[in-house]
Parts: structure tokens; C-alpha cells; sequence
């Protein structure tokens, strides 16, 4: 979090002497007000974590986030309430998860590169069009999508939640990446060049290299979008045996009808522990990736 | 000349090499799926028998359609209510970090994890639990000796309690518009202070006009985006859109159209209606963004 430590605005730090002590009082009551907001916006996940290390019945009477002891039986119970241990289900995430980030990673820069780099024929049209499916909702695609993955076959497989990635269809990421390589200067491009190499040496040696920052934040964005990603999953994903986290955590919830609040709370925290690490680690690109492009 | 040609060539060959699965995935998954859906939109189509012209029917069918009629209204309610708000919070708590202040990180991270977490499964469960009748809300109530109610069972409270849910998630529109506040060049405001202006004329004359792109940016995005919910509606429904389909949000009932009732010739009807929804929602953004949008060049 210390990288991400601002520099105080010129104007603030040049304040006369009865300026800043008169806003020192004011951001006392400032970081109160702050504080006490992060606390409302922070609690329901906080109480969920302690709530998953509470006995069943004391869950509906504990507002607070104390415990009393560690009760770690409600893990247990989530992680083989279903059909298969939970285990299984981060297992299928996880493949669902990696193919999406290497499909990205390879077709959206591929692309990037073109658009950003390359002079041909139609690039104006081609640009319009790829920033137009940005915003196409999903729901546009789902049936006639679906009706040729289950002609395929593909239907029980992870084939139609991997391979749209693979054919650069998160054309959001494509956008960032052109944006990236727009600002990184052409001299080495053309050094390149000079020495004989032709496109895919330019890409692979030089571009990609230095387009690492875009690339993490396709990486991390794309690693959470899919992991909570729900619809898609829900509609190809319909045995249990393939089911993924959040479709597995939907058939929990269904199954139990509220009377076990522990073990459902216990496996969502286990859902959303990945999701906070890579929010952890990869801070500084998401907060650069959502200021530079807007996405969520 | 002619190497310039050359050139050209040459350049639209590996560009064309480079864009080959771009060009794959806009042909198979996106542009041909949109158009078969909008041929499908006249058909009838339960993926067993093969799909049957019906002319006109999809249309008159939802002209009709009281369910879908009361979706729409749910709908419209969530995105025209949930959205100001959330972009309200988003840039009232801008504002509040933009001064080089301590543990503005801290902060900011805070308010942004939300944002990240809100479309999973497992926060609408956790949702599910707290506007309950036994949840976290009504007990938190009757330490102030209120007496709360099943928010989500009652059909006058489930959609607020998604709305909440939605504004919940304001930090990512407050990261956009803290880096946009932080374009906005101090001596504007210097200016403005030293001709004694207050601090909200100085909201209303300098921040809102120039920082009115963004916001403008941060509507046109999170409309798009709340039309398009649906996992938490489904979750914390059960997949019902209840009670008394108070939740239904557009999204899910055409779920329930598409793919419980296979009934793909309406949903893929459903799905350009909303397609045009929301390009009409960005149409008018567009339109109405001549008359407040400031752009400085």
C-alpha cells in the first residue's frame, strides 16, 4: 500500500501558517468521518469472516465482530456439503480462470499491436468496430452462442468460457493494450527494424516486454471477472462435476435454505479469498487499469 | 513510391496475421451471434424442432407480456436510482481524497475492494443473510430497539436492498474521478480563492465543469453496466425474481425465458430489446451531454 502514497497537492503544502492549523482541526474530523465510512463499507465482509468461525446458532445473535472462540468446524462442513469437496470446485475455477488469462494475454496484444503499430487497410473501421463490441451486452450473444456450443458438444466442457478469450472477444483489454503501446516510444521499433526484424520479432522482443504493466492488469482484471463471473457458468456449466465456485456456491445456497449460515459463509470466504489477494498484489495495476480505461 | 507500397503491403499482411483471431472471435462469437440473434428474434425456437418464422409474433408477444412489462419497471427503478447514487458517493468521496492527505492509499483501497467483491455469488449469499428477517441489518436495528423486518422477503424492500448492493460498489467510478480531479490544475482553485469565492462555487464553477467528461464517462459506463445485473437479483431470489417478482430483473427473466423454458426465439427477441435499451440510454446520454459536458480543447 506504500506505493501508493500520494504526493500532497502544491497548494496545501504552500498554505499560510493559520491555514494549516485551521485544517489540521478539520482533518481530524475528516479521517473520523473517513474512518467510521470505511468501517460501515468494510463490515458485512468482515462480519461474514467472523461469522464463518461461529457455531451456527450463535451466528443470528452476533452483530458484533468478536469472538468468543475459533470455530473451524463450519469449514470443514462447507468444504463436503456438496457433491464433490470444495476443493474441486477452485480446481475447475482455476483451469476456467488460467485459460481466460493466457487466451487474453495472447490474443488481445496480438491485436493491440496491429491497431496500435501497424499501418493497413480499414484500421480506422476495424478500431470503430472492435471499441463498439465493448459495450454489446452479453445477453445479445448468449442464445445463438449457446445453440452452437451445444451443437459442438461444448456444452459440460470449459471450451465456450475459454475459447471466446482466446479469439480476443474481452475487447476492453484489446483497448488498453493500444493505449499502452501508443505511449511507448517508436525509436526502438525502428531500431528494431534497421536490424532486420520484422513484426513478430518486434512483438515478441520488443513490444511485450515493455507492455508488462498492460499485461499485468489484463492478467488480474481478467483473473477476478472470471472468478466471479456467474451468468456464463451458470448457462454452459450444468453438471455438477464441472460445476466452478460460484456456481457451486449458488447450488449450496439452494440446497440449504438457510439453515446452515456457518458452512455457506465459511466456503464464501474460501471464494473470495483469491479475489482479495490478487487485490493485494496487483493494487497498483488496477487502480491504474480502471483509471485509464474505466472499466469496473 | 514504390517502396512505399511495398511498405503498405507488407504492413497489411502481418497486420492482417495479427488480427487473425480478432477477426475469428468478431465473426463467430460476436458479430454473427449478434445477427443470428436478431434472426432468431423472429422465430419460434426451442432448440429441439428447428426454428419456425412466426413473423411479428415475438414483438406482439411482448407488447402483451405483463411479466415482461413489470421487469422493465423494475429495471428502469434499479439502474435510474442505484446509479445516481452510487456515482453521487463515488464523487462526493472523490472529492473528499483528492487533497494530498494521509492515508489517502488506505482509503481508497478501502473503498475500492467493494467494487470487486459485488458481483460475486458469495456477497450476494452474504446479502442474502443480512436483509433477512434474522439478518445482520435487523439485528443491528434492535440494539436501537427497532423492530426490522425480512427485507428481502417483503416485495415493497428486496429491490432496495440490491440497490444498496449496487452502491456499495462506488468505488471504482471514485478511482476514475479521483484521477480526473487530480487533472484538474491547482491554480484554478487558487484563483478562485483568492477572489473569495466559497467553496461551493467553487464545486459548481470549477470541479463539475471540468470534471464533467468523467462524470459524464462514469454515467454512460455504470447505466450500460446496471441494465446488465443479474447475479445478485438471481442469488439473493433464488432464481425467482421474488418476491412477487419485485426482483425481476430484465436480464433474469430473460434467463428464465431462454433457459428454463427454452423458449430462444422470445429471449433472443429480449435480447435486442435490450441491446436498443441501452444503446437508446447511451443515445440520449450523448444527446443531453452537449448541453453539460465541457470540454476544454
Amino acid at each position: 500500500m506504500t506505493d501508493l502514497k500520494e504526493r500532497p497537492t502544491p497548494a496545501l503544502a504552500a498554505a499560510p501558517a493559520p491555514a494549516r492549523i485551521r485544517s489540521r482541526g478539520h482533518s481530524l474530523l475528516k479521517h473520523t468521518g473517513l474512518g467510521l465510512l470505511t468501517l460501515i463499507m468494510l463490515y458485512p465482509v468482515l462480519w461474514m469472516v467472523v461469522s464463518s468461525l461461529r457455531p451456527n446458532n450463535v451466528i443470528f445473535r452476533s452483530p458484533g465482530l468478536v469472538l468468543d472462540g475459533l470455530e473451524t468446524q463450519n469449514y470443514g462442513e462447507g468444504w463436503n456439503a456438496l457433491a464433490s469437496p470444495f476443493g474441486h470446485y477452485l480446481l475447475n475455477s482455476a483451469i476456467v480462470v488460467l485459460g481466460c488469462i493466457i487466451g487474453n494475454l495472447v490474443s488481445c496484444s496480438m491485436a493491440a499491436y496491429a491497431f496500435a503499430r501497424l499501418d493497413f487497410t480499414g484500421k480506422k473501421l476495424w478500431f470503430a468496430v472492435m471499441l463498439g463490441t465493448i459495450m454489446l451486452p452479453i445477453h445479445v450473444l448468449i442464445v445463438p452462442q449457446y445453440i452452437a456450443f451445444s451443437n459442438l458438444g461444448w456444452i459440460n466442457t470449459f471450451l465456450p468460457l475459454i475459447v471466446p478469450k482466446l479469439l480476443a472477444t474481452d475487447a476492453f483489454f484489446v483497448f488498453l493494450m493500444v493505449q499502452f503501446i501508443r505511449g511507448l516510444p517508436t525509436e526502438l521499433d525502428e531500431a528494431a527494424r534497421i536490424d532486420g526484424a520484422g513484426h513478430p520479432r518486434i512483438f515478441a522482443q520488443v513490444i511485450l516486454p515493455l507492455m508488462l504493466p498492460a499485461l499485468a492488469t489484463t492478467t488480474i482484471f481478467t483473473f477476478i471477472w472470471t472468478w466471479n463471473d456467474f451468468f456464463s457458468q451458470l448457462i454452459y456449466l450444468t453438471d455438477p462435476d464441472m460445476y466452478t465456485v460460484p456456481v457451486a456456491l449458488r447450488s449450496f445456497v439452494d440446497a440449504t435454505v438457510s439453515t446452515s449460515w456457518g458452512s455457506m459463509f465459511a466456503m464464501s470466504v474460501v471464494s473470495l479469498l483469491p479475489i482479495f489477494l490478487a487485490f493485494l498484489l496487483g493494487q497498483r495495476y488496477l487502480v491504474k487499469g480502471i483509471a485509464t480505461t474505466g472499466i469496473k | 513510391m514504390s517502396t512505399l507500397g511495398s511498405a503498405r503491403k507488407r504492413d497489411n499482411k502481418a497486420a492482417y496475421l495479427f488480427l487473425l483471431p480478432w477477426f475469428a472471435g468478431l465473426v463467430l462469437i460476436t458479430a454473427g451471434p449478434v445477427t443470428a440473434s436478431l434472426v432468431l428474434g423472429f422465430t419460434d425456437y426451442n432448440l429441439i424442432q428447428p426454428p419456425e418464422f412466426n413473423g411479428l409474433e415475438n414483438i406482439t408477444r411482448m407488447l402483451g407480456d405483463q411479466r415482461l412489462h413489470h421487469a422493465l419497471g423494475v429495471t428502469f427503478k434499479y439502474v435510474l436510482i442505484s446509479v445516481p447514487l452510487q456515482l453521487a458517493a463515488a464523487l462526493g468521496l472523490a472529492m473528499l481524497l483528492d487533497r494530498g492527505m494521509r492515508g489517502l492509499a488506505f482509503y481508497r483501497s478501502a473503498f475500492y475492494l467493494p467494487s470487486l467483491l459485488g458481483s460475486s455469488v458469495a456477497i450476494a449469499v452474504l446479502w442474502r443473510q443480512i436483509f433477512g428477517a434474522e439478518g445482520l441489518f435487523n439485528q443491528l436495528l434492535n440494539l436501537f430497539g427497532i423492530t426490522g423486518r425480512g427485507w428481502i422477503s417483503d416485495p415493497d424492500t428486496a429491490l432496495s436492498t440490491l440497490i444498496v448492493l449496487n452502491v456499495w460498489t462506488f468505488g471504482a467510478p471514485m478511482v476514475i474521478f479521483l484521477a480526473g480531479l487530480r487533472q484538474i490544475p491547482v491554480m484554478y482553485y487558487e484563483a478562485a480563492q483568492v477572489d473569495g469565492a466559497s467553496r461551493w462555487l467553487q464545486f459548481r464553477r470549477i470541479t463539475v465543469p471540468l470534471l464533467s467528461p468523467i462524470i459524464f464517462f462514469n454515467l454512460v459506463l455504470q447505466i450500460i453496466h446496471a441494465f446488465q445485473s443479474f447475479t445478485q437479483a438471481f442469488v439473493v431470489s433464488g432464481g425467482t425474481g421474488g418476491p412477487s417478482d419485485s426482483t425481476m430483473f430484465y436480464t433474469l427473466y430473460l434467463y428464465q425465458r431462454g433457459f428454463h423454458n427454452f423458449d430462444m426465439g422470445y429471449a433472443s427477441a429480449l435480447a435486442w430489446l435490450l441491446l436498443i435499451i441501452i444503446a437508446a440510454f447511451t443515445a440520449i446520454n450523448f444527446w443531453a451531454a452537449k448541453k453539460w459536458v465541457f470540454y476544454d480543447d
